[in-house]
């Protein structure tokens, strides 16, 4: 028997057999009691995050559904300053799913969430009949944890400070598509989904005057800055020369009709910062694997407030609004 | 920049507002996203025209899609921006969340792997479009043919340029000095079709490309012969339009469809503008294989699509636009795709946030 069947979802035998081969080698669940009971550190505060991923396909260029699950959470718990201390795993499985696939999916989760040092101490199985899911979708809760001094928020954006974005966007988004609109790169496009509370870590290591950071995933770098407008009240302005983006992702975006500012990343933060630590920071961010192409964006101003403006390569000027209901395939 | 200060003093020896027309909405979206207004005297004025296939697909040919969609075995594929375009009651979107099986397809060659894996379905490719991704269709239909995959069918409401501008010249409203030739259609069509406008219109026209550089060339050719009086249609793009078009591709369109007059959301009827299957493929238009009827789409009260679709208004100038109408919910044809003109002045224009029109 080498695919799922209904029955590994049901509570019996074959269930425990799945856990016991598949789930318990590759993550810590120590006992199968339903909780996870772990030790805990008693200063700081809680940071607690859920997100679900059904990202089709759920193997891409440059990862896959695992990997992305457990990013994505770390990501998340790194952007308000937590380190990641312990996850769960909820998994609904689709009748028919290979194990070998299940098993390539559980290999880089644990592959990942050991660089990073989360343990993933929980976890849940559900099997749907064939037709009623996509292979296989993820559910991640991460726990972390917020050291004392740590505040981030777009309430503390102050007109003048500096954008940083840790790297070249749009590669998650557009590789997911390109493979799912049959497009080949020469050399190949990959997703940038990676860890980054590593170089968060560094970043909160190197300097106290960090506004806010957040990764922007779906809706791209235009809505995540959008965010910081309408929550600061300020205008954020970049400048279309600074930013990066790949020529084969641009190429695609063309092709595809999209903007890179709206498509999808999985390893990229963007950062407000104090002016006077900017550069600075920027050259420690390139330190890092994560950080190697950060770059200055653009910077906070009074007017047009609750808005983001591009200043284009031309010299004129363009709104960037947040996505209003541009279909695109499922991405994260 | 040379360009913009060459433009800017042809602008002043000309000694009055020059009205431009960008025809195709790839050009709307493109104006806006570099900027260009900001760079241009305020003499010249950018109006977008009719060159939105989605946003000139009218209401009922939306609606039949839906009852087509509604009918026992059918696969409906289209591409991503028809999706949301509302018919008279309900958009794709809706039919889709209400079970009715709906694709987006990147490709109409996508919809012909579907007809091959789904032999037993009807696979009907909702086509619109013009000239630029029509003969995609024809190639597909081409393969199907060869390969007789015979469950594939298609609804086409593709659209031709020339005969749309021609309708707008005609109208005693619209006041164009100059029009911005899309350098996309152009790819396939050639330079020929347009002779008309220099012939019987007298109008300075230049194909144009894409990038802001292009756009401002295209801009600078078009006021240099609006000021010296002159009228022909000139190449911009000619790094990637050839004079005589794609005749490959002409071809293989003309062995499939033929001209019909059709009717154009926000614009009305016009004669031999749209592109139906001849006589001998009638076996792929999906119409002749399932019947269904729908009535007649009521375009909306108060939209101004029309006029904004010819020239004669700006999206700002609709009263229900920002307010009633906007990309969330489109009342009319111009918000409902990302290159309508209202949609893009909504998306993108700094001027509607500084004087927080919305």
């Amino acid at each position: 028997m080498d695919r799922i069947q209904l029955s590994h979802g049901g509570g019996g035998r074959l269930m425990h057999c799945l856990i016991n081969d598949f789930f318990v080698p590759a993550f810590e669940m120590s006992s199968l009691n339903d909780a996870a009971v772990v030790a805990w550190q008693a200063s700081g505060r809680i940071a607690l995050t859920t997100d679900s991923y059904v990202v089709s396909p759920y193997f891409f260029p440059g990862g896959d559904i695992g990997l992305l699950a457990v990013c994505g959470t770390v990501n998340d718990l790194a952007m308000v300053g937590a380190k990641p201390l312990y996850m769960t795993a909820g998994f609904i499985l689709e009748e028919g799913l290979p194990f070998e696939e299940l098993e390539r999916v559980l290999a880089s989760m644990q592959r990942v969430s050991e660089d990073i040092g989360v343990r993933i101490v929980a976890g849940d199985t559900k099997v749907v009949e064939k037709g009623k899911g996509d292979g296989i979708y993820i559910n991640t809760t991460g726990v972390g944890i917020i050291p004392g001094g740590i505040s981030l928020s777009p309430q503390q954006i102050q007109p003048g400070d500096k954008v940083i974005i840790s790297g070249s966007i749009g590669n998650h988004g557009i590789a997911v598509m390109a493979e799912r609109s049959g497009i080949s790169f020469d050399p190949p496009l990959v997703s940038d989904v990676c860890p980054l509370n590593g170089l968060v870590d560094h970043m909160l290591g190197t300097t106290k005057d960090i506004r806010v950071m957040r990764d922007p995933t779906r809706g791209g770098v235009a809505t995540t800055l959008n965010e910081f407008a309408i929550g600061s009240g300020y205008c954020m302005t970049v400048y279309e020369e600074t930013v990066k983006v790949r020529s084969a992702v641009q190429g695609a975006c063309d092709l595809l009709g999209l903007d890179p500012l709206y498509v999808a990343n999985e390893g990229v933060l963007i950062a407000v910062v104090a002016p006077a630590v900017a550069e600075d920071l920027v050259a420690e961010m390139r330190k890092t694997t994560a950080g190697a192409d950060a770059f200055i964006a653009g910077e906070v101003t009074n007017s047009p407030p609750h808005t983001v403006l591009y200043k284009t390569l031309m010299g004129g000027n363009r709104i960037i609004d947040m996505l209003s209901g541009e279909q695109l395939p499922r991405i994260c | 920049m040379g360009m913009i200060e060459s433009i800017r003093g042809l602008v002043a020896s000309a000694g009055r507002p020059l009205r431009l027309m960008e025809v195709c909405g790839t050009h709307t979206v493109a104006i806006f996203r570099h900027g260009i207004r900001d760079l241009l005297p305020h003499d010249i004025k950018l109006l977008s025209g009719p060159g939105c296939p989605v946003c000139v697909t009218s209401v009922k040919d939306v609606d039949t899609v839906i009852a087509l969609a509604k009918e026992k075995d059918v696969i409906i594929t289209t591409f991503g921006d028809m999706m949301r375009v509302p018919g008279n009651r309900q958009s794709l979107f809706d039919a889709k969340a209400e079970g009715c099986d709906i694709r987006i397809v990147y490709s109409p060659l996508d919809a012909l792997k579907l007809a091959e894996a789904n032999s037993k379905k009807k696979v009907v490719f909702f086509g619109t479009g013009f000239e630029t991704t029509s003969p995609l269709v024809a190639g597909t239909l081409a393969e199907a043919e060869l390969q007789r995959v015979n469950n594939l069918f298609i609804y086409s409401v593709h659209k031709t340029v020339p005969p749309a501008l021609k309708c707008l010249l005609e109208d005693p409203d619209v006041l164009i000095d100059g029009l911005i030739l899309p350098g996309h259609v152009t790819t396939i069509i050639g330079i020929a079709p347009y002779d008309f406008l220099v012939r019987d219109y007298n109008k300075p026209s230049v194909v144009t490309g894409f990038d802001a550089t292009d756009i401002l060339l295209g801009i600078l050719m078009l006021v240099r012969q609006i000021v010296q009086g002159g009228a022909f249609v000139e190449n911009q793009y000619a790094r990637v339009v050839r004079d005589n078009g794609n005749p490959r591709a002409v071809a293989l369109l003309n062995q499939f469809f033929e001209p019909e007059d059709v009717y154009w959301r926000g614009i009305g009827m016009i004669p031999l503008s749209g592109l139906r299957l001849r006589e001998e493929y009638r076996h792929r238009d999906i119409m002749h294989t399932v019947h269904v009827t729908v009535p007649d789409g009521q375009e909306p009260k108060a939209c101004s699509c029309g006029d904004v679709l010819k020239g004669i208004k700006v999206p700002a100038d609709c009263a229900l636009f920002g307010n009633a109408c906007t990309p969330e919910k489109p009342v009319g044809a111009c918000m409902v795709s990302a290159e309508g003109s209202c949609a893009a002045y909504f998306k993108y224009s700094v001027a509607r946030r500084m004087n927080h029109i919305c």
